[in-house]
């Protein structure tokens, strides 16, 4: 009989970042390294309104354990938050207030939209509904889905480590992002 | 109180500003004119034998092919003691939706007539705060009317091509 107890035998190792190695010693540029280290430690904001704020507990509790991959703390407060995800529809009133956290969240900062509503709408193609909330925050990751699994938002979680570990520690000075950042109106 | 009796007292106080007597979807409907809406809502609250001291609801529907009287406001009605319910239309023209505001009667009128306004832009004369009360303060339309296309126009990333129509 099989053992009733299953776990993990496929253990993945964080990846090393490129650089010179030799006895006791490592070399390697220091964005790379911050950039694991930011990876691994991401605190998610969750601006959770309907359904995908359910799939989301899921993906927070044991059964998907975001945790394994290093997101274990939900901080309900923008300000200790790297990550904003938002799970579900975004009403017209409610723009001003998902941009507010935006804002009052510290850069280096990253933004997933969850589902089908958060990304373009949805199906509530209406008067009273956002249609997208990239049209009033910039998004990184679109998880697709109404809802999305468990399995599509720990996917998203793991594409925006993968911008954590590519980008420059000082994101922020990078004309690009600047200018990303004036056309939707923000210093 | 059957409807026979409704009819006949209202008929025998208000006259020719009250008509279209009908019991539809279960409940006795009748149209009056707009501007005795408080006269005619204070008659069937203050008459003893109607009593009809509870409003229920309080809405409007746009009705754009009816010249004039697009606007439909509808008063439902309901006496607690002998559970009877009655409905109550009056029209206004789309051009000029006046229509004296039930606040000074029923309490409860107040956040459903700031409703009203919000979704058709029905203007309750002397209500003391009528504001928009559930879309955002900036909408400058009137989102229920019946004059908009079914899907916002100025939408590019829902093209027919990928919609298949």
């Amino acid at each position: 009989m099989s053992r009733p107890v299953q776990y993990n035998t496929n253990n993945k190792p964080a990846v090393i970042p490129e650089g010179y190695s030799g006895e006791g010693f490592m070399a390697t540029k220091m964005d790379q390294l911050v950039g694991l280290g930011r990876s691994h430690s991401l605190w998610p904001l969750p601006f959770a309104t309907s359904c995908c704020g359910i799939e989301f507990m899921g993906t927070m509790g044991s059964n998907y354990d975001l945790g394994r991959f290093g997101a274990e703390r939900m901080g309900f407060t923008p300000r200790q938050c790297d990550v904003l995800l938002v799970a579900g529809t975004i009403s017209k009133k409610l723009a001003p207030v998902l941009r507010q956290v935006y804002l009052q969240m510290a850069e280096p900062r990253w933004v997933i939209a969850i589902g089908a509503c958060a990304s373009s709408g949805g199906i509530f193609d209406s008067y009273s509904v956002l249609q997208g909330i990239d049209q009033v925050i910039p998004v990184d990751v679109y998880v697709p889905g109404c809802p999305p699994r468990p399995e599509g938002i720990i996917e998203g979680i793991l594409r925006v480590q993968d911008l954590v570990k590519a980008e420059s520690t000082r994101r922020r000075n990078h004309p690009r992002y600047k200018e990303l950042m004036e056309s939707y109106g923000i210093e | 109180m059957t409807n026979e009796y409704i009819q006949q007292i209202l008929s025998d106080k208000f006259g020719a500003a009250v008509w279209g007597f009908e019991e539809t979807f279960g409940i006795f409907s009748f149209n009056i004119k707009p501007e005795i809406n408080t006269a005619v809502l204070q008659f069937l609250n203050d008459e003893a034998s109607l009593s009809f001291q509870f409003l229920t609801d309080l809405t409007a529907v746009h009705y754009p092919d009816r010249k004039d009287e697009e606007l439909c406001v509808v008063y439902h009605l309901h006496n607690l003691v002998a559970n009877k319910r009655i409905r109550v239309r009056a029209s206004v023209p789309v051009a000029q939706p006046d229509i004296a505001t039930m606040t000074n009667l029923f309490s409860s009128a107040n956040w459903m007539e700031r409703e009203t306004y919000d979704f058709f832009g029905v203007n309750f004369t002397g209500h003391p705060n009528l504001v928009r009360i559930l879309n955002a303060d900036e909408m400058n339309y009137f989102p229920m009317r019946k004059e908009y296309p079914m899907e916002d126009p100025t939408r590019t990333d829902k093209d027919d091509e990928m919609f298949g129509r």
